[in-house]
């Protein structure tokens, strides 16, 4: 039981909180943190990716990189060497269509 | 339109007009769009003193028929310098910008279709306290997309005049000219959170957003419709595919003949003025210098524009960003990114529009590493070069049956030596000075629209009239140094032969540098004269040895073999596959990086490469001819 409960726990840890670039085409997030140095994390900023926000990942480039993310209406493209550094906490199952 | 307390007219100088006013936006805010729209032709291009940043200043008139100097600053989405757009825009607008009035007025324009990211830009614009007009643009789409928003709230909530408008069918840029006349004062100091960080200012934005009832508009179906297929796993490398084969088949294609066109009239027009001359030195200096000159500038016009054309269907239709996203991977092997593909693709044809067409690249540390590879692709002046030489030292024979013989295979060994150099150049350079960790690729993607004639029509003649001024004049004033070389010293009032002119002295004079290369002076000679063009090299061969080179080919291959041995010639490949032997592609990095450090760089960094290589080419060729 117990270690069911800490399995379980673990699990859902893991899936709550994770970074940008692990979300799947279709699965919204809230930005929890910019884990960037600051010109960059200013940019992303400017363009929507404040912590609070709803993202999206709209779509995947040819070979799953770069990928499109969508936050207040805007789309933003961007490689997962830097959407590994967005925080996000998943909202709600994956969504299809809009 | 106001709706400030009257009580703050007094400390508002009485003004009748603003004598200048500056435009700011974010990128994709259609700000160049409105910009074009509002100053028509009447607008010139310039570089802010030591930095790249482009900026336009255009006239306006106001109601009472006042000339308002309308300055564009870069697209913006803050004012915190960090970038060299941010500090450019702020030095104008503090007026600390040498040479450059500050502004009595600040127009910003933002997109109403992403009013909550864009309000950060306008609240730190406001809190400057200069008198402010906040224009909302794309209207249009916001309310095809459902969108709305309360103008008049929003412009209490300001505390500035507010509109909205769309740069594309003109609606609503009456309150611009209302603006200018009115001399509205400055506005209250807002109360803002908001010149902390931008998380605040997002907050606020938000805020603000909602009281002005704002309703953000839905993404268009047809966007939607099209990225599904623009950046499909299989069709969207297949199209992005079709749409560069198309891209490079214009400008070679289609440029090529447009290009010979121009050459012929240049030609016609010369020999006939020609024919009005006595003979003599200044019929000389018209024809083969001045009319040459004029020659080499705007025989690479056709190429610009057409490059231009397409290159801003591209842009403004929005298929742009989806091709870098589509070529980034790739790309990004070299470390460069998918916004630099199409400028190195068309360097193909031309390094001169390629280097022009990189301001695509919003990245400047991309950009440069562009620019600096360019000329490293095999253009079409080179093969000229590469094919006289080849047929004179390569007997054709079959290779692979008959679909390659051991010319083409030379030819092709050659494109690849270019391009192999070019990324090696590129993988250096980003992983030395040019380092981008701090601008990785971050691609706003702007909904598919409507490529606008007069918005297009308007920037290839501001690039036509950028080129034709800024790099023109170099290249011109290089062709006539050239014609002097080879016109003096005078014999008798003569010109001399050129055996014993200026330009042979040089070529005397660098002999022992390129002996090393299996190089006599006549090729130095060649090395020199054909700074002008590549091609030109054969030209100066031909005149030298005293054979028409346009006639008789052959006898210029076999004079050719008289003057180079085997390796020399490998070696003469090698130096014209890597070496920056184009004064016109150096006009234009110039031009494009406003100032002399990039291209000397360039310049100094290609003929190093160009000699080594061509030094171990000769070396090599000859050990295994022994």
């Amino acid at each position: 039981m117990i270690f069911n409960f800490v399995f379980g726990r673990r699990q859902r840890e893991k899936r709550t909180t994770s970074a940008l670039s692990d979300l799947q085409v279709g699965e919204r997030a809230i930005v929890r943190e910019l884990e960037l140095d600051h010109p960059v994390a200013e940019h992303l900023m400017n363009l929507g990716f404040v912590p609070g926000l709803e993202v999206s990942v709209e779509r995947s480039g040819p070979g799953g990189d770069p990928r499109v993310y969508r936050v207040e209406g805007t789309e933003v493209a961007m490689r997962r060497e830097l959407s590994r550094h967005i925080h996000v906490s998943l909202v709600g199952a994956p969504a299809f269509g809009d | 339109m106001t709706c400030h307390p009257v009580a703050r007219v007094d400390d508002q100088a009485v003004a009748t007009s603003y004598r200048t006013v500056a435009v700011v936006g974010p990128p994709n805010s259609g700000k160049t769009t409105l910009y074009n729209r509002l100053t028509g032709l009447r607008q010139k291009v310039g570089n802010f003193p030591g930095v790249t940043v482009e900026h336009h200043i255009g006239y306006i008139r106001d109601q009472a028929g006042e000339e308002i100097a309308l300055i564009d600053l870069p697209g913006i989405y803050s004012l915190i310098p960090k970038s060299e757009d941010e500090r450019v825009a702020v030095e104008v607008l503090h007026g600390t910008m040498p040479g450059m009035p500050r502004p009595d007025a600040v127009i910003v324009v933002l997109n109403s279709n992403n009013l909550n990211s864009h309000l950060v830009l306008a609240a730190r614009v406001i809190a400057l306290g200069l008198p402010t007009l906040v224009l909302l643009n794309m209207a249009d789409e916001l309310h095809k997309q459902n969108g709305a928003v309360d103008v008049l709230a929003l412009a209490r909530e300001l505390g500035t005049p507010v509109a909205l408008v769309s740069a594309t069918t003109g609606v609503g840029l009456a309150a611009v000219t209302n603006f200018l006349s009115s001399s509205a004062p400055a506005p209250e100091p807002l109360e803002l959170p908001v010149i902390g960080n931008t998380r605040s200012v997002r907050e606020w934005a938000v805020r603000v957003g909602e009281s002005a009832n704002y309703r953000r508009p839905a993404t268009p179906v047809w966007t939607r419709r099209l990225d599904s297929i623009f950046l499909h796993r299989t069709w969207g490398p297949v199209i992005f595919l079709a749409v560069v084969i198309a891209v490079f088949q214009m400008i070679f294609i289609a440029g090529k003949p447009l290009q010979d066109l121009i050459q012929g009239f240049l030609d016609s027009t010369g020999a006939w003025i020609g024919q009005a001359m006595p003979d003599g030195l200044l019929r000389s200096l018209l024809i083969n210098g001045v009319w040459k000159g004029v020659g080499s500038v705007v025989v690479f016009l056709p190429q610009i524009l057409l490059l231009f054309l397409v290159i801003g269907i591209l842009e403004d239709s929005g298929y742009l960003a989806r091709a870098a996203v589509i070529a980034d991977r790739t790309m990004s092997r070299v470390g460069l990114n998918g916004k630099s593909f199409i400028p190195l693709l068309s360097a193909y044809a031309c390094a001169v529009p390629a280097i022009m067409a990189t301001r695509t690249i919003e990245s400047k540390r991309d950009r440069i590493a562009t620019i600096l590879i360019a000329p490293f692709m095999t253009c079409s002046a080179r093969l000229p070069v590469y094919t006289m030489v080849i047929a004179a030292f390569l007997p054709g024979r079959p290779l692979l049956g008959p679909f390659l013989n051991t010319r083409a295979a030379a030819m092709l060994g050659l494109y690849v030596l270019g391009f192999l150099m070019a990324v090696l150049t590129a993988r250096v350079l980003k992983s030395t000075i040019l380092r981008s960790k701090d601008a990785p690729f971050i691609l706003e993607m702007p909904p598919y629209r409507w490529p606008q004639a007069s918005s297009l029509a308007l920037r290839l003649v501001d690039r036509g009239k950028a080129f034709l001024y800024r790099a023109g004049t170099v290249i011109l004033l290089v062709t006539l140094l050239l014609w002097a070389a080879t016109n003096f010293p005078m014999h008798n009032g003569q010109p001399p032969a050129i055996q014993d002119s200026v330009v042979a002295s040089v070529g005397h004079a660098i002999e022992p540098v390129i002996r090393p290369l299996g190089f006599d002076w006549k090729i130095g000679v060649g090395l020199v004269t054909s700074l002008a063009a590549r091609e030109v090299i054969i030209a100066t061969l031909g005149t030298i040895n005293g054979i028409d080179a346009s006639v008789h080919e052959f006898d210029l291959q076999t004079a050719l073999r008289h003057e180079l041995s085997l390796p020399g010639a490998v070696a003469l490949l090698v130096f014209f596959a890597f070496a920056m032997q184009c004064m016109s592609t150096l006009a234009v990095v110039r031009r494009e990086t406003n100032g002399w450090k990039w291209p000397a760089a360039q310049f100094a960094y290609m003929t190093v490469v160009a000699y080594i290589s061509a030094y171990a080419a000769y070396h090599i060729t000859g050990y295994f001819m022994r």
